[in-house]
């Protein structure tokens, strides 16, 4: 069996900001990490390799420096791992860079489940699943939170949805996006990380993936983001801080001079 | 400071820091709380492939001695060290058959442990056998293909968790030093059961409980290279594991200064921090300046002793005693710049101060590390010919 998860780097949530006066994202300085929910589609991959020796490849579109993403996953025991790069991907949006991974997919030829994590921290759209799904006529299932092997031809996963859960037969070859619940990511091992430190990471471009340079990165896409902005700070705060007590107390008085009743 | 790490000993460090950070540091309060035997975070150390570090390759080990596994041992310990010593003592258990054991032996029980399948304990200590060894009352009786054990080990870490015994028995009490021999006994042997576990003052994710042997029948295979030979895999074996126990020290000091220091910058008392008051930078001076010494102690000493020199002991013992006296030291001091805080549960150097003192109690005690070193110094010194006045 071979398995393919589809990750994305993003910047590290934790110390994003929005420049306010270009209204981009300032990524100058800030970490880059793999998108959490990808790690949980690596571990969904991982899980299946350790049931069935199922092998397990990682795929990413991004700038060179995406290689350290890959890598890191190698560190928890992926197999091979290829880099989808190329100057033309650049401003890709959700279809464009489904349009590419379908692409590497394909030429990959043999792989009978395609895992995405729910969505991406950066763009929260939880599109390039479904798209890439689509892009290349197979079922797919959003939001499993279980998934298991059905015989010899098919998964059995199960679907969180707002109304309940549903469990669903899917055929091989076919794509899942998943959530937390599939279990925790492993950490590293010295033996993979060993391996990742010296892993060959191939590099596909346009040329490689034969791909039209119009249908792919900024041309190829059919969304362009016009303007990022952070809603504007409501400057009524106030902030409390110190030691728990010392928070206690300041509340505390914070309530009683606005007459709240009861105190 | 930089040790000159080659670069895969900086992955076991970064490796063993990322389990503290993620899988440790987040469960060490609510572990030393129940006093929970730490079998999740076992597992994700069995996954990393950290309980092989000082196994050869030939048993399923990554090859590196005792310098790679300290280097583990001490980004564990800053998280704590009960779960620190959890994962060191498998190591402990399993030295006298690394050392000593059979080829068949090796390949049977070095497997498992490299893989942090099975753990490994040490038995030595019994009721009125501590510091004094040769006191132990534990006996192994040969009878046709079989040794059957009676005798009460107490106090032994991972007693009732590990699956692998590497325990001292007498075999002949009438040649009293050369009496004694060191067994293997598999958790699940006929006539081997374990006593309550402790209730300790620290180190409470880590189970301390007796081994009770009545009529224990383990094929005589299971004896470690020769009947006799007790004391000398056990003086061996200490040599080898007692920088771990520094090194628990080291991590111990590292975790209580990294505490105190970023408290000392944002407690403001007098209107300023309290790091910016004499006393508490003095304070916290010396407690990085022993930190630093401690753990370029214990590199030295675990870096030369993977040359395979002659005998250590006399490293061995400074390399288990500094750091843990260290280690108390820094805890007290951690609690001290804390302050009324640091006394509280909710933080955690006052779990560290509990657990440092083992450091100066088990593998030997500090009096015992003071000893060695005295002894070995008159030996040293009884040998050279010249004068220093
Ligand atoms: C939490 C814990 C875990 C342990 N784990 C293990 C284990 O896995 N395996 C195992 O075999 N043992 C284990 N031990 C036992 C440990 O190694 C002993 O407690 C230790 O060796 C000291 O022995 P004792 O407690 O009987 O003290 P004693 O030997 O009775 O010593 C009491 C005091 O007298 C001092 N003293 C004794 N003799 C001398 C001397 N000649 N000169 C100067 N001072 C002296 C000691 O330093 C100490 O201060 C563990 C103990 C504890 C508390």
């Amino acid at each position: 069996m071979h398995i393919v998860a589809c990750i994305k780097q993003v910047p590290d949530a934790k110390n994003v900001r929005i420049d306010p006066n270009t209204n981009t994202l300032v990524r100058q300085g800030v970490e880059s990490i793999v998108n959490p929910f990808d790690l949980f589609a690596v571990e969904a991959a991982l899980r299946i390799k350790d049931e069935t020796g199922a092998k397990v490849t990682v795929i990413t579109m991004g700038p060179p420096q995406a290689e350290q993403a890959l890598r890191e996953t190698i560190e928890r025991g992926v197999d091979e791992s290829i880099l989808l790069s190329d100057r033309a991907f650049a401003g890709s949006d959700t279809w464009a860079t489904s349009t590419t991974l379908a692409a590497a997919i394909r030429k990959l030829g043999d792989v009978d489940l395609i895992i995405c994590g729910k969505q991406a921290i950066d763009g929260d759209t939880a599109q390039v699943g479904p798209e890439l799904a689509t892009l290349l006529d197979i079922p797919y299932a959003t939001f499993v939170k279980e998934i298991g092997l059905m015989g010899e031809s098919h998964f059995r996963v199960t679907r969180q949805t707002d109304e309940g859960t549903e469990v669903w037969k899917l055929p091989m070859p076919c794509l899942i996006t998943v959530l937390k619940e599939v279990g925790e990511p492993r950490l590293p091992s010295l033996r993979h990380k060993m391996r990742a430190k010296k892993a060959e990471v191939p590099v596909w471009g346009i040329g490689q993936l034969g791909l039209d340079a119009e249908k792919v990165g900024l041309s190829g896409s059919y969304t362009q983001v016009v303007r990022v902005f952070s809603p504007p700070r409501r400057t009524d705060r106030v902030l409390i801080e110190g030691l728990p007590e010392v928070q206690a107390e300041q509340l505390f008085n914070y309530l009683k001079e606005a007459k709240v009743p009861g105190l | 400071m930089h040790y000159f790490l080659t670069e895969e000993q900086q992955m076991i460090q970064d490796l063993a820091a990322q389990i503290a950070k993620e899988k440790i540091r987040p469960q060490r309060a609510e572990l030393d709380a129940t006093e929970e035997f730490p079998w999740d975070i076992m597992k994700v150390l069995a996954q990393s492939d950290l309980f092989g570090l000082y196994i050869p390759e030939a048993y399923g080990g990554m090859s590196g001695g005792v310098f790679e596994n300290c280097l583990a041992v001490e980004k564990l310990a800053e998280g704590c060290i009960a779960i620190a010593t959890t994962f060191a003592a498998s190591g402990l258990g399993a030295y006298p058959i690394l050392l000593f054991g059979s080829e068949e032996q090796k390949q049977t029980y070095l497997r498992p442990i490299a893989a942090g399948k099975r753990l490994a304990a040490f038995g030595v200590t019994e009721s009125g056998a501590g510091s004094d060894v040769s006191g132990i009352q534990t006996t192994a009786v040969k009878d046709g293909d079989h040794y059957i054990l009676n005798g009460t080990k107490q106090w032994i870490t991972s007693g009732g968790e590990a699956e692998i015994y590497s325990v001292l028995a007498i075999t002949d009490r009438s040649k009293g030093p050369r009496g004694a021999s060191f067994f293997i006994v598999e958790k699940g042997d006929p006539g081997f059961t374990f006593g309550k576990k402790e209730k300790k003052m620290g180190l409470r994710a880590s189970a301390t409980r007796e081994l009770v042997f009545q009529d224990c029948r383990i094929p005589k295979s299971r004896l470690i290279a020769r009947e006799g030979m007790g004391f000398i895999i056990a003086m061996k074996t200490f040599d080898k594991s007692r920088p771990g126990i520094g090194a628990l020290g080291v991590g111990l000091s590292q975790g209580a200064l990294d505490i105190a220091v970023e408290y000392a910058r944002k407690r403001i008392q007098f209107g300023k921090s309290i790091i910016n008051h004499q006393a508490i930078a003095h304070k916290l001076a010396n407690m990085a300046t022993k930190t630093e010494a401690a753990r370029a102690l214990v590199y030295s000493v675990a870096r030369y002793m993977d040359s395979d020199p002659g005998d250590v002991s006399k490293l061995a013992a400074m390399a288990k005693m500094f750091p843990g006296d260290v280690a108390m030291e820094v805890a007290t001091e951690a609690v001290q710049v804390l302050g009324g805080y640091g006394y509280m549960q909710d933080y955690p150097v006052e779990k560290m101060m509990r657990d440092a003192k083992i450091l100066q109690i088990y593998e030997g005690t500090n009096e015992i590390q003071r000893n060695i070193i005295g002894q070995e110094l008159s030996k040293e010194y009884g040998r050279l010919k010249e004068t220093f006045f």
